[in-house]
C-alpha cells in the first residue's frame, strides 16, 4: 500500500501569508508538496461554503491564512474570517465533520518560515488522521 | 469556444532545475480549452514576451496562462503584453511554479505533478475571468512626506524643485534628524552641520514646502492619489508668529535638565531649542520640567520675552491635509546597549555609545568637540571602540547596521589627529568597508596606527579607584583571551526601529520585515515602493543604511512619489465588488461590514438597493461574504471561480 498523501488546499491573503508563502520559496525553505495555494484578496474574503467545497470535493485539510489580527490590510477581515471559521468549527463537530481538518493561522510577509512550519505540521496533523472519506465517492 | 495560451518559463534554471518543463508543456497542451502551451527561458525577456504578444496576435488568443515566478514580481509585466496586444489585461492568471513548487520542493516528479496543479487551477480561473476596464480618479496633486531628517529632507527638495507641493511633517522641534547629532561624516570628514544645514535653510525658504515641526500624523485614510492625512501640531507652549528666536527665554530659564538631543551628555533649558541652526529657530517649553507648569511659580520665560509670545496654555491644534502620495522617511532609534548586562553601560561612566561620542565631538555639541571622560571631565588617552553592538548578535539583532564600523574609524581617527600620543583600539568582529572610498579610509586608519583586535568582547568591568574600564575579549588572531585598561569605551551601537514605527505601520497599512524594519515591496526591484499603492520609503525606515545611501534611496522615493502625483487622473484597479441589483434587498448587512463606508443603501421606486462607490472600495469582499442572498460578488473572485479551481485540483475536471 502507497504511503497516504494528504491534499491541502491553502487560502492565502494577498497581503500577508501569499507574501510570506512567497518569502519561504525565496528564502528556499523546504516544506511537503501536498499544498494548494489559492490567492484570495483577504482572509475575509473566505466563504465558509469554500472550506466545506474544498472538504466535499475531498482536500483532507483547509488552511486559512491571513494577517496578524491588528495587521489586516482592510483593517478588520481577519477578525471576520475568525468569527467565520471558529463558528464553522462549531458546526462541522455537529454535523459529523471532522474540524481538526480545518486549520486558521495568522501569517504575517516576513513569516516566511512560519509558513513552511505551519504547512509541515498540519501535513504531519492530517496524516494521522487518515484520509477524507467524504472525497470517496 | 475559448483559445488559452499557456507560457512556462524555465527561468534559467530556478524553475527548470526541478520541474520538467518539457514534460510539463506537453500535458498542459492537452487541457481543455488550451490551445496551445509553451516554454522558454525566460518569460519576463523582451523576446519572451513578444512570444505572447505574437501568439494572441496570430493565434487568436483570447485568454493568457504565464507559469512562472510570484505574480507579484511580473504580474504587471505580463498585464502590460496583453494591453499592448489589445487583450484585456484582466484576462491572465499566473501560476507561481517558481515560489511555490521549485524552490520549495526537491522531488522533480512530484514537483512537476504540483507544477501541473498550479496551472490547472490558473487555466480554470482564467476561462471564467471577466474582462475589467480600470476606472480614473482625480489625483491630488502634492505629496505627504513623514520626517525631516535627511531622507525627507532631500526627498521633499526633490519634489518642490520639480515644481510639486509638499506637507512635511517633522516629530522634533527642528528638521535635520540623526543625521545633525553628527560631528563629521565618513570618509570624506565633511562636518555634518556644513551640508546638512544649507539643506534646511532650502526647506524653509521653498514656498512649494509647508513644513509641519513638532506635529505628528495621527490618521490617514483614502487611496492612492487621494489620501487624507490628519496632522496634530503639538503646542510649543508659545505663540510661534510672534516669536522671532532671540533666545533670552533660553538664555534666563533657571531649570537645566539632561539633554535627549545631546544624548544626556549635556544640559538644556526647559525652554529650548534643540541646536543653535534649528529650522525654525523657534523654541518648545518642555511642560514636565517647566517650574511654572508644574508649579506655578517663576514666568520668567514670560516675563523677559520681547515679543510677548510665550502662551503657557497654548494647546495642541489640528489640521487636515488631502495628499496624492506619501514617503515614509521616519529614520531610526539607536540600539540601547543596557540590554547587553555585560558591556556595563548605565553602570560604568567611561562607557559611552557612538551617538554619545558624536555628541562630544561635535563643535556646538555639549563639550565644544572636545572629547572628555564623564567621571572627571579628564582627556582620554587610551580608547577603545567595542563594534557590533546589538548587531550581528542572535541575542539582540542579527542584522549589520552598516555604520558602525565606518563611525568607530572615522572618531577613532579624529580623536588621534586631535591628540597623536592617545592610543586606540577597535575590538571587531569584521571590518565591513564596503561603500565608496571606504576600504581607503579604513587603510588611513590603519597606517595612522589604530589598533584593530579581532574578536567579540566579552565583558568590560571597571577598576574601581581609577574608574577605568577593562575590555576582557577573546582576540581570535593571537588565540587567547586578553585584558586592556583604557581610560574611555566607545559602544558602537547599531540601529534599530523607531519606537514608534509600528504606530505608523498601522495606521498606513505597512508591512514589517523579519528585522522590524518597514518592508519595501520587492527586496531588489522595488526597494522603495511598498505593498500599499501611493506610499514610498525614504533612509533608514527601510533598514540601516548610511548618508549616500539614504539620500540616494531619498531621491529614488521622490521620483516615485512623483509618477503618481505627476498625472492629474490615475487609473484604479477594478477589482472590486459589485451588486446585482436584481438579486438585493437592500438589508444592509453589506454596508454593516464595509470599513471604508463605501456601500450606501439607496431607494427606488419600490425597493431599496445597495450600491458600491467603486472609487472608495478596496475589493476586499467582506461584503460579499456577508451578503446572505449571493447578490454582491467580488470581480474574478466569484464563488464559481473558486469553485472551479478548487474542482480543477481536487475534483479532477481539467
Amino acid at each position: 500500500m502507497t504511503e497516504f498523501s494528504p491534499r491541502i488546499v491553502a487560502f492565502c491573503c494577498n497581503w500577508c501569508s501569499y507574501v510570506g508563502a512567497d518569502l519561504a520559496g525565496t528564502s528556499r525553505l523546504k516544506y511537503p508538496d501536498n499544498i494548494r495555494i489559492m490567492r484570495v484578496m483577504c482572509s475575509g474574503q473566505v466563504f465558509p461554503s469554500y472550506i466545506l467545497k474544498a472538504l466535499e470535493l475531498g482536500a483532507d485539510g483547509v488552511l486559512v491564512a491571513g494577517c496578524h489580527i491588528g495587521d489586516c490590510h482592510y483593517v478588520s477581515g481577519n477578525k471576520k474570517a475568525q468569527e467565520r471559521v471558529e463558528t464553522l468549527l462549531r458546526v462541522m463537530k455537529t454535523l459529523g465533520l471532522d474540524p481538526r481538518r480545518v486549520r486558521l493561522e495568522w501569517i504575517s510577509a516576513s513569516e516566511g518560515m512560519k509558513f513552511a512550519s505551519t504547512v509541515k505540521e498540519f501535513v504531519e496533523e492530517i496524516k494521522e488522521l487518515g484520509p477524507n472519506l467524504l472525497g470517496v465517492r | 469556444m475559448t483559445n488559452i495560451g499557456v507560457y512556462i518559463c524555465h527561468c534559467g534554471t530556478n524553475i527548470a532545475g526541478v520541474v520538467d518543463v518539457e514534460g510539463l508543456t506537453q500535458k498542459v497542451a492537452k487541457l481543455k480549452d488550451v490551445s496551445l502551451a509553451k516554454d522558454y527561458k525566460y518569460m519576463c525577456s523582451e523576446p519572451g514576451q513578444d512570444l505572447i504578444r505574437e501568439d494572441i496576435k496570430n493565434r487568436n488568443l483570447d485568454r493568457v496562462v504565464v507559469a512562472a515566478c510570484s505574480p507579484r514580481m511580473h504580474e504587471n509585466t505580463y498585464k502590460k503584453v496583453l494591453a499592448s496586444a489589445g487583450l484585456n489585461p484582466f484576462l491572465l492568471e499566473i501560476a507561481n511554479i517558481r515560489e511555490q513548487a521549485s524552490w520549495v520542493h526537491l522531488d522533480k516528479e512530484k514537483t512537476t505533478d504540483k507544477a501541473l496543479d498550479l496551472i490547472k487551477m490558473a487555466v480554470a480561473k482564467v476561462r471564467m475571468d471577466e474582462p475589467l476596464t480600470s476606472l480614473s480618479a482625480n489625483v491630488i496633486q502634492r505629496v505627504l512626506v513623514i520626517g525631516a531628517g535627511i531622507a525627507g529632507i532631500q526627498t521633499s527638495l526633490d519634489i518642490a524643485n520639480i515644481g510639486f507641493d509638499v506637507v512635511l511633517v517633522e516629530k522634533e522641534q527642528s528638521i535635520g534628524g540623526r543625521m545633525s547629532q553628527l560631528g563629521k561624516t565618513f570618509p570624506t570628514l565633511d562636518c555634518s552641520a556644513c551640508i546638512l544645514t544649507p539643506k534646511m535653510v532650502e526647506v524653509s525658504l521653498n514656498p512649494r514646502i509647508k513644513l509641519f515641526t513638532y506635529s505628528e500624523v495621527e490618521e490617514i485614510s483614502g487611496f492612492i492619489g487621494n489620501f487624507k492625512a490628519k496632522i496634530r501640531k503639538k503646542s510649543r507652549g508659545l505663540d510661534e508668529s510672534l516669536c522671532t528666536g532671540c533666545g533670552l527665554c533660553q538664555e534666563k530659564c533657571p531649570t537645566k535638565v539632561p539633554s535627549e538631543y545631546d544624548e544626556k551628555m549635556g544640559k538644556r533649558k526647559a525652554i529650548y531649542t534643540l541646536f543653535p541652526q534649528a529650522v525654525p529657530n523657534i523654541p518648545v517649553i518642555d511642560r514636565a520640567s517647566c517650574l511654572y507648569i508644574t508649579k506655578g511659580k517663576c514666568g520668567v520665560c514670560k516675563k523677559v520675552c520681547p515679543a510677548g509670545a510665550i502662551d503657557y496654555e497654548r494647546t495642541d491644534e489640528f489640521i487636515e491635509e488631502e495628499i496624492g502620495a506619501v514617503v515614509v522617511a521616519t529614520g531610526f532609534d539607536p540600539f540601547d546597549p543596557v540590554s547587553k548586562e555585560e558591556y556595563g553601560f548605565g553602570i560604568y561612566r567611561n562607557v559611552i555609545t557612538g551617538l554619545q561620542l558624536e555628541r562630544l565631538l561635535h563643535a556646538a555639541g555639549p563639550t565644544k568637540g572636545e572629547v572628555v571622560r564623564p567621571s572627571d571631565g579628564a582627556i582620554p588617552k587610551r580608547i577603545a571602540f567595542v563594534q557590533c553592538v546589538g548587531s550581528r548578535d542572535e541575542h539582540a539583532n542579527k542584522y549589520c547596521s552598516r555604520v558602525c564600523c565606518m563611525y568607530a574609524i572615522k572618531n577613532a581617527l579624529l580623536i588621534k589627529e586631535h591628540h597623536p600620543e592617545s592610543e586606540i583600539f577597535i575590538y571587531y568582529i569584521d571590518i565591513r568597508a564596503f561603500g565608496k572610498g571606504y576600504e581607503e579610509f579604513y587603510k588611513r586608519a590603519q597606517e595612522n596606527g589604530i589598533k584593530f583586535m579581532r574578536g567579540r568582547v566579552a565583558e568590560i568591568f571597571e577598576e574601581q579607584k581609577s574608574r577605568n574600564p577593562v575590555i576582557r575579549a577573546d582576540d581570535t588572531l593571537l588565540g587567547m583571551v586578553t585584558e586592556n585598561e583604557l581610560d574611555m569605551v566607545v559602544l558602537s551601537v547599531g540601529m534599530i526601529p523607531r519606537s514608534d514605527s509600528s504606530k505608523i505601520q498601522k495606521m498606513l497599512g505597512l508591512a514589517a520585515s523579519p528585522d522590524g524594519f518597514f518592508m519595501e515591496a520587492h527586496a531588489k526591484l522595488r526597494p522603495v515602493d511598498t505593498l500599499v499603492d501611493g506610499v514610498f520609503l525614504a533612509g533608514t525606515a527601510q533598514g540601516p543604511k548610511d548618508i549616500p545611501d539614504t539620500v540616494a534611496q531619498a531621491k529614488g522615493a521622490a521620483s516615485g512619489a512623483l509618477e503618481v502625483i505627476s498625472h492629474k487622473t490615475l487609473q484604479l484597479s477594478p477589482l472590486i465588488s459589485e451588486v446585482d441589483e436584481r438579486l438585493c434587498r437592500g438589508c444592509g448587512d453589506c454596508k454593516d461590514v464595509c470599513e471604508y463606508g463605501a456601500i450606501e443603501i439607496v431607494t427606488l421606486d419600490t425597493h431599496k438597493v445597495a450600491r458600491i462607490n467603486p472609487a472608495i472600495c478596496k475589493g476586499c469582499g467582506a461584503c460579499a461574504v456577508a451578503c446572505c442572498n449571493g447578490s454582491i460578488k467580488l470581480r474574478n473572485y466569484t464563488d464559481s471561480i473558486t469553485f472551479a479551481m478548487l474542482d480543477a485540483t481536487l475534483g479532477g475536471a481539467v
